[in-house]
């Protein structure tokens, strides 16, 4: 390892060990005032006699802070649930926002510090182990000691990271009020994207897009000399940073919805939900324009784009969570599983999420036009769970924290239900394939072992046929690290694309179905 | 059908496995069992390089999952054979049992070659060709290597230099020839992997002959001496000068052998329902005018095992094999080749065409007869259509032709450079041709690689 990087590394270790502090700073407390601004308006009166007894108390963390305010606050709903008045239950959670006010902490007054310590350095340091990589070797493909490493082969060190993952993860969705310090920590650059306040998505979509643009960083230093790598890892660059982050809060800058232009239903689950249905309605041109380019999104590009050129087109060029495994995932490329068993398990788990999207959808539809009549509260029940197991479980602590584990596509693979649209487009009406070179194949399982989707690649090219397989993101990656040119991602007549009884070249001796 | 047949395959490489299963896809009763003392599973030897290196588990060579060979009913069984007495028709296996057989497939692959060098046999001298070398070469250079010599210039001597060399151990070639793989190789190639060899570092002393492999008082190596007289100091020493039939365990046995056991184009041997396949056979006459007696390579054994397979199971066919092809990757750079392309041509009979990209790392080559019809092209650093030069080879396409078509013949990935526009200019100024000029996608011409 280069010095600079040495340099790097300790920078970016620094920063993340800030990083794991900052939510430990300071003190929090409440009094009557900030309750009124944090509550609404029908809470006010109550949630100010519930926390009267934590007025003026100063608690030096949050632990004892959230301790204390569950206390008071579940003691009042208990007593009320016991009784039966449900209509008086308190249900919204306040403990975010109200941790959020109750923080006075160093972090609060001088953020940019803070976060120069913890993201700055996190990226500086990332920056400088990214780029010198591979800097005097020529181009070529880099995967020695993959298997020999602690981090990429399901070592200490990568169970360590998954395990950080998956915390942080679960912190983020169910927990966020310990987190406060680090949305102080991002609120004015918040304020200058959108005029807002932070939130902890805001915090979530800042780290994501600056995870995304240094390990992309990484990948081009990786695949130099790779057009088609360096091409899509630009673009999943680009439409993470434009799109899925500076594009909404902008909108919101200009009190317009905040609206990611390339997210697509089902992924985007709660695209039909009342409340969005709502917001794009009352929000004029504008909010009518990105109901109808959602629509065209689902009922023209995706049909259409994936006839042309795969699936690919979305999920290694553009989407965020592709864009996620693409960057920070590919170390973790090699642990996918390749058995026949988990692409049976892939199979009905991934369509059977597609149709539970499907069902919870039509059914928000239906009950949209009808006022809630039919079914209104399975409906509000099945977007609970939705969000909770998918959205939230699946798409999130899985699907990021599991890169170390299973590979970074486990979310893609096995529950994104837009990837199985996709798919089943992919599958039975597209041009793509990835062709194999005739007879050239040496079975040597550097396509199957490097396959993030869990295909086992080499299973078709060593008996000449043509890879289409519905999972196929194009991520090229087998192509690239074949040693004998066998593999090639195409875009081509259908006819002869699904070669059902390849014949392998060069042996004239028989015909065969191989 | 109904066949009862046991049929016993020595032998689990890629010529006895895709026997195996071309014999269960064919028919469904016969009985087949496969015996390897070398794996308990078929893997692809192809790969050991990259187990070595990380890139790879050795799980990850094994192209089939286990339980497809059960439920194939193909029988495998983990033992080396002793011998095989060929009059009783059963094999005599090392835990002294017996197996017996209908048909006997031999294809037991090859053997790196040891010339009978002094020192050949010292610790830490080896080839590299089976699982257990691999295991010994982990063995070998788990520690207190510093430099390593490969004597020979092929491709198991420069993947086990690109081995070495992820451990840190630098590397001397010594190469017989004037060039690297010049046997194989015409001279700008032979030039260009050798510049690519030196590019990573790697010392290639040319026409350098091995004279004696030196040891130490404890048996192991410390140096080698080159008839030159120069003395090269290491700890490892790399025999990859080619490799020979494995087939001593079957000398005096009866059966008939040359450098391999000898078979006619039927895979017959010179006893009764015994064959022999890949690597270990040595046909009596070459197959192909252009093909040796000896086929050493992947692809040939995997059709040894197709066509004996058929012959096994339906009227028995002559190995006739089609238009040539193989590949091959230096370090970072891949080759193709198609149809005849030799390391040195009579330029009164044949015509050649070479272009090479001024990075010096990609380079086309086209032979042609007199006619200028094409014989074979090599690449080098570009990946053409497997499938276009089989048909342009099979119907003697004129150079011309197959050079308006190489867009089609391209197999590099999207948005690589097209090389092939260029490759076109220089034939059209080289044999004065008029070739139209490609014109390129407005996607290619905005995001692709330029030439």
């Amino acid at each position: 390892m280069k010095k600079l990087q040495i340099v790097g590394l300790v920078l970016f270790l620094a920063g993340i060990s800030a990083f794991t502090l900052i939510p430990f700073l300071g003190t929090y407390e409440l009094d009557f005032e900030k309750v009124q601004q944090q509550t609404k308006e029908i809470h006010q009166g109550k949630m100010g006699d519930i926390l009267q007894p934590m007025f003026g108390k100063e608690f030096p963390s949050s632990f004892s802070f959230l301790s204390e305010f569950n206390t008071h606050f579940n003691s009042y709903n208990d007593q009320l649930k016991s009784e039966q008045k449900w209509d008086e239950v308190i249900w919204e959670d306040y403990r975010f926002p109200l941790a959020k006010a109750a923080l006075s902490s160093p972090v609060k007054n001088s953020p940019w510090l803070y976060f120069g310590l913890s993201i700055g350095l996190m990226v500086l340091g990332g920056l400088l182990y990214n780029l010198p990589k591979y800097q005097e070797e020529p181009a070529g493909i880099k995967h020695n000691g993959i298997f020999h490493s602690a981090m990429k082969n399901r070592g200490w060190l990568g169970i360590l990271t998954g395990s950080y993952l998956i915390l942080f993860y679960i912190i983020l969705y169910w927990f966020p009020a310990y987190l406060v310090n680090l949305v102080w920590m991002v609120d004015p650059l918040s304020q200058v994207l959108s005029g807002n306040s932070a939130s902890q998505w805001f915090l979530y979509g800042l780290i994501y897009t600056l995870a995304i643009l240094v390990m992309g960083i990484r990948m081009f230093r990786k695949y130099k000399g790779n057009a088609y790598q360096q091409l899509r890892t630009a673009s999943v660059m680009f439409f993470q940073t434009a799109f899925a982050f500076l594009i909404p809060e902008i909108l919101v800058l200009l009190n317009q919805p905040y609206f990611d232009f390339k997210n697509i239903w089902p992924l985007d689950y709660d695209f039909f939900y009342d409340y969005q249905i709502e917001t794009f309605l009352s929000s004029g041109g504008v909010g009518l324009f990105m109901l109808i380019w959602g629509i065209m999104l689902i009922l023209i590009a995706v049909p259409v784009f994936t006839y042309f050129y795969g699936k690919r087109w979305y999920c290694s060029w553009v989407c965020g969570c592709g864009g996620l495994a693409e960057t920070v995932g590919d170390p973790y490329r090699q642990l996918s599983d390749k058995s026949l068993k988990s692409w049976k398990i892939e199979r009905y788990l991934v369509h059977g999420v597609l149709a539970l999207a499907v069902v919870m959808t039509l059914l928000t539809i239906a009950n949209y036009f009808s006022g809630f009549s039919l079914l209104g509260n399975v409906t509000n029940q099945l977007h609970s769970f939705y969000g909770f197991a998918i959205g939230s479980a699946f798409a999130g602590v899985v699907g990021t924290g599991f890169y170390p584990f299973m590979g970074n596509r486990v979310w893609c693979r096995f529950g994104c239900p837009l990837a199985a649209y996709l798919g089943i487009v992919q599958r039975f009406k597209s041009r793509f394939r990835i062709t194999t070179n005739g007879g050239q194949c040496i079975s040597c399982g550097n396509c199957s072992t490097y396959c993030e989707m869990g295909i086992d690649v080499r299973w078709y090219a060593q008996r000449g046929q043509n890879i289409v397989r519905s999972s196929c993101v194009g991520c090229g990656v087998c192509s690239a690290v074949c040693p004998r040119g066998v593999l090639k991602l195409e875009n081509g007549p259908e006819e002869g694309r699904i070669n059902d009884l390849p014949i392998s070249i060069g042996n004239d001796s028989i015909k065969l179905n191989a | 059908m109904s066949n009862s047949k046991h049929v016993v395959i020595i032998g689990n490489g890629i010529s006895g496995i895709t026997c195996a299963r071309h014999l269960r896809k064919l028919n469904d009763s016969v009985r087949i069992t496969v015996i390897s003392g070398e794996s308990e599973y078929f893997f692809s030897r192809t790969a050991l390089m990259y187990i070595y290196m990380g890139h790879m588990k050795f799980e990850h060579t094994q192209p089939y999952e286990n339980w497809f060979w059960e439920k194939n009913r193909i029988e495998l069984k983990q033992a080396w054979v002793k011998s095989v007495d060929f009059s009783s028709k059963s094999l005599r296996i090392e835990d002294g049992s017996q197996l017996s057989y209908d048909e006997l497939v031999i294809a037991t692959g090859s053997k790196p070659n040891k010339f009978g060098w002094r020192g050949q046999d010292l610790k830490g001298v080896q080839g590299l060709y089976s699982k257990q070398d691999l295991e010994l070469m982990e063995e070998n250079t788990k520690s207190g290597v510093n430099h390593a010599v490969i004597i020979g210039g092929g491709l198991i001597g420069i993947e086990m230099a690109e081995m070495l060399a992820y451990r840190n151990i630098s590397v001397t070639f010594l190469v017989r020839e004037s060039g690297f793989w010049r046997n194989v190789l015409p001279k700008e190639e032979s030039e260009l992997v050798g510049r690519h060899i030196q590019e990573h570092h790697f010392d290639l002393k040319l026409e350098t002959e091995l004279d004696e492999i030196l040891g130490d008082t404890s048996g192991r190596v410390r140096a080698v001496r080159t008839k030159s007289g120069e003395e090269i100091p290491c700890q490892f020493v790399g025999l990859t000068a080619g490799v020979s039939p494995n087939v001593d365990f079957l000398k005096e046995s009866g059966l008939e052998i040359g450098r391999g056991i000898k078979v006619d184009l039927y895979f017959r041997t010179n006893i009764d329902q015994v064959y022999a396949i890949g690597d270990c056979a040595e046909f009596n006459e070459a197959p192909a005018e252009d093909r040796k007696t000896v086929e050493q390579v992947w692809y040939t054994g995997r059709m040894h095992g197709e066509t004996l397979a058929n012959n096994l199971i339906h009227e028995p066919v002559p190995y006739r094999p089609g238009v040539w092809f193989n590949s091959a990757k230096f370090l970072d750079i891949e080759y193709q080749t198609y149809g005849q392309v030799p390391a040195d041509w009579d330029g009164d009979q044949v015509k050649s065409f070479y272009w090479e990209h001024a990075g010096g790392k990609i380079s086309f080559r086209m032979l042609m007869r007199r006619d200028e019809s094409i014989l074979g092209v090599n690449v080098f650093g570009l990946r053409m259509r497997h499938e276009f030069f089989d048909q342009a080879i099979r119907e003697n396409w004129s150079a011309e032709q197959v050079i308006r078509k190489l867009e089609k013949a391209n197999f590099d990935p999207e948005f690589f450079a097209p090389y092939y526009k260029v490759i076109q200019e220089k034939f059209a100024a080289d044999f004065d041709k008029n070739i139209p000029k490609v014109k390129l996608s407005w996607v290619q011409q905005l995001f692709g690689a330029r030439v």
